[in-house]
């Protein structure tokens, strides 16, 4: 893996008395994306500002590239950031905002004026030097923040939700578009959101978040594929999270039958949740699967059906590209592989950051 | 809300009565008087009169005070402005204390509270003698005046600067320090050029009434420091010379107009 570039150690911020940020620990390493993912007010953009140095923590340290940057002031940073809704100073045109850095620094004016060139061309808005801000479109202002940045030759650019503010078309586009430039840059990528997909989509790496803690880190396909707890299970995702034993390693049982599965080390006759996505879901005719059942609800939603299974006493969300009509007596059946089994909150307080019911 | 423009004309047709009533047939009088004699002939000479050596001294006087007391009037209200924008005190709240409060005593009595507080056997004196301090000179001077200009106008300096900082997204400031730029920077390069049609507003709010009183000046300067707004005030009320009187007050208009031109310019080109 990459250096540590950036790393926050037991960061704890309150405001008014609330705890937002408790003991976070966070390792971002060089070139990477990484996206902190999580619902409204769990702390993502108070975590950001913390790196950008616009908040300073209770307690805790900010390392950057080895050195203590907690009490640094932000113009002080190798960093830059993107703001949620833009930022840019309406009271100059697009080529004096991306020049404002680099005239801050002291830059020779062919030397800006090259870079302007280059961050235009970069976000495919050659040719609006001479545009006032107020008069693009929400997705050119976003670019020309990104635009503004980047010209400042930032190791690590900071993004809070970036994208929040543009339609679903808008925002689809924009989302290869980072990936191109982040490739092109090749710098670190701090990436704030609250949308799983966006998510899912961009990082190499996620940090799924909420109440102020880390529920789960890993790459999209860990996140998705084992989700650590039902939390990160239910956020990200559609999912079957159902209470569960497990009977012995590798033998769980769901909703009274026993299932094989490949997860260890759980104990025997533990409480567990176990996870299955919808799309791990086979129908398959009654006598051939595990769980008898019955479809209650089906939806066409483009790619595949969605529809609603009772079986077992519990409710199925399942996706198949194959259609069974509602009524249809069928069985349920999921493969070894496709069970995420995950230890139920040892504490009230875990129980806390959880999911709730 | 009044998609008819039609309907809008009616509702608003008050409006236009009591404004042709009471601001254009006014400035009608004020043309007709100015620009002709007793026998009803047109003369320049009204006009002319600015340039006698009393009546220009008085503009002259008139200029630089209501200019000296704009700009201190900024310096004060600049920062005001910045503390209570900072500290999210509501606009509402502000509106209530620095305009609202003061207006429940009349402004001619708020001024001469200020001739009580800065007589020669005044309050401020009386303290200063009781802590065996010299005593100051202050009252019948142009530097009482221009205390009392600044004093009533004060708060229509600090409004629309309190109101154009209060606009600007924290974001921007942050985005500023981000780039690399420090306070200072920070301060001259986006907060301040961002509120230049606050500050507009508010130089034009406080430099025309400012020029133009006659109040002040007699109650804080005594009789013999005269401005041209006394001198208009005069040939009205003492010598009831109407041509002389509404001849200086054209000439006094064109500044006016002046400073309304430039001020509405500059907000066209921000607005570009
Ligand atoms: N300056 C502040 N003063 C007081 N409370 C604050 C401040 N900044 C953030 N908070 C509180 O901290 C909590 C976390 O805020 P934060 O902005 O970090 O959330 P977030 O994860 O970015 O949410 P969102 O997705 O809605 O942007 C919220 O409850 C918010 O009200
Ligand atoms: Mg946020």
């Amino acid at each position: 893996m990459s250096k540590e570039l950036i790393t926050l150690t037991h960061i704890s911020k309150s405001f008014d008395g609330q705890l937002i940020l408790d003991d976070l620990n966070l390792v971002i390493h060089e070139n990477e994306f990484v996206t902190l993912l999580g619902p409204s007010g769990c702390g993502k953009t108070t975590t950001l500002r913390i790196i950008g140095g616009f908040e300073t923590p209770d307690q805790g340290q900010v390392i950057f590239d080895g050195k203590d940057i907690t009490a640094l002031a932000p113009n002080k940073r190798q960093l830059n950031t993107v703001f949620q809704k833009y930022a840019l100073f309406t009271h100059m045109d697009i080529a004096d905002n991306i020049a404002f850095g680099l005239r801050i620094k002291n830059k020779s004016d062919q030397y800006i004026r090259d870079k302007i060139a280059y961050a235009l061309k970069l976000v495919n808005l050659e040719g609006y030097e001479h545009r006032m801000p107020d008069s693009l479109s929400g997705g050119q202002q976003q670019r020309i923040a990104i635009a503004r940045a980047i010209v400042n030759e930032p190791k690590v650019l900071l993004l809070d939700e970036p994208l929040g503010a543009l339609d679903l078309k808008l925002r689809q586009d924009m989302q290869y578009e980072l990936i191109r430039l982040k490739k092109e840059l090749g710098i670190t990528f701090i990436y704030v959101t609250h949308d799983q997909e966006e998510a899912l989509t961009m990082s190499d790496h996620i940090v799924v978040m909420n109440q102020g803690y880390i529920q789960q880190e890993g790459t999209p396909e860990d996140i998705y594929n084992e989700p650590e707890n039902a939390f990160v299970a239910d956020f990200i995702g559609d999912s079957n999270i159902i209470t569960a034993t497990m009977v012995r390693d590798e033998l769980v049982r769901i909703l009274g039958v026993e299932f094989p599965c490949v997860d260890k080390g759980f104990g025997e006759e533990k409480p567990v949740d176990v996870v299955i996505r919808p799309e791990d879901v086979e129908l398959v005719p009654r006598g051939e699967g595990c769980i008898p059942g019955e479809v209650t609800h089906i939806i066409f939603k483009g790619v595949h059906y969605e529809m609603e299974v009772q079986a077992g006493g519990f409710e199925w969300l399942v996706h198949s590209t194959k259609e069974s009509p509602v009524g249809s007596q069928i069985d349920i059946r999921v493969d070894p592989f496709n069970i995420q089994v995950m230890n139920k909150p040892a504490s009230e307080d875990e129980q806390a950051i959880g999911v709730e019911e | 809300m009044f998609r008819d423009p039609k309907k809008a004309g009616t509702i608003a047709s008050p409006y236009f009565v009591w404004a042709l009533i009471f601001i254009l047939v006014p400035l009608a009088m004020i043309l007709w008087y100015g620009f002709t004699d007793d026998t009803g002939a047109f003369t320049a000479a009204n006009i002319a009169s600015i340039l006698q050596p009393e009546h220009a001294k008085s503009l002259l006087l008139a200029l630089e005070l209501s200019i000296l007391s704009t700009v201190i009037c900024f310096l004060l209200a600049y920062p005001l402005g910045m503390i209570l924008a900072k500290n999210k005190v509501s606009s509402q709240g502000i509106i209530t204390t620095i305009f609202i409060l003061p207006m429940w005593m009349n402004f001619l009595l708020r001024t001469f509270s200020w001739m009580t507080l800065l007589e020669n056997h005044g309050v401020i004196n009386g303290i200063l003698e009781f802590l065996h301090l010299p005593g100051i000179h202050v009252i019948n001077t142009p530097a009482a005046i221009v205390i009392g200009m600044v004093y009533n106008f004060l708060p229509f300096m600090i409004m629309p600067i309190y109101n154009s900082l209060s606009k600007i997204d924290d974001n921007v400031i942050n985005a500023a320090r981000d780039l690399g730029a420090n306070s200072v920077q920070t301060f001259l390069r986006v907060t301040l050029p961002l509120t230049v049609p606050g500050i507009i507003s508010g130089v034009t709010m406080v430099f025309i009434p400012a020029l133009t009183t006659f109040a002040i000046s007699t109650m804080l300067g005594g009789s013999k420091i005269l401005l041209i707004g006394n001198v208009i005030e005069q040939e009205f009320t003492l010598t009831y010379d109407w041509h002389l009187g509404s001849g200086l007050s054209i000439v006094l208009m064109v500044f006016i107009v002046i400073n309304m031109v430039v001020s509405a310019l500059s907000e066209k080109k921000d607005e570009q």
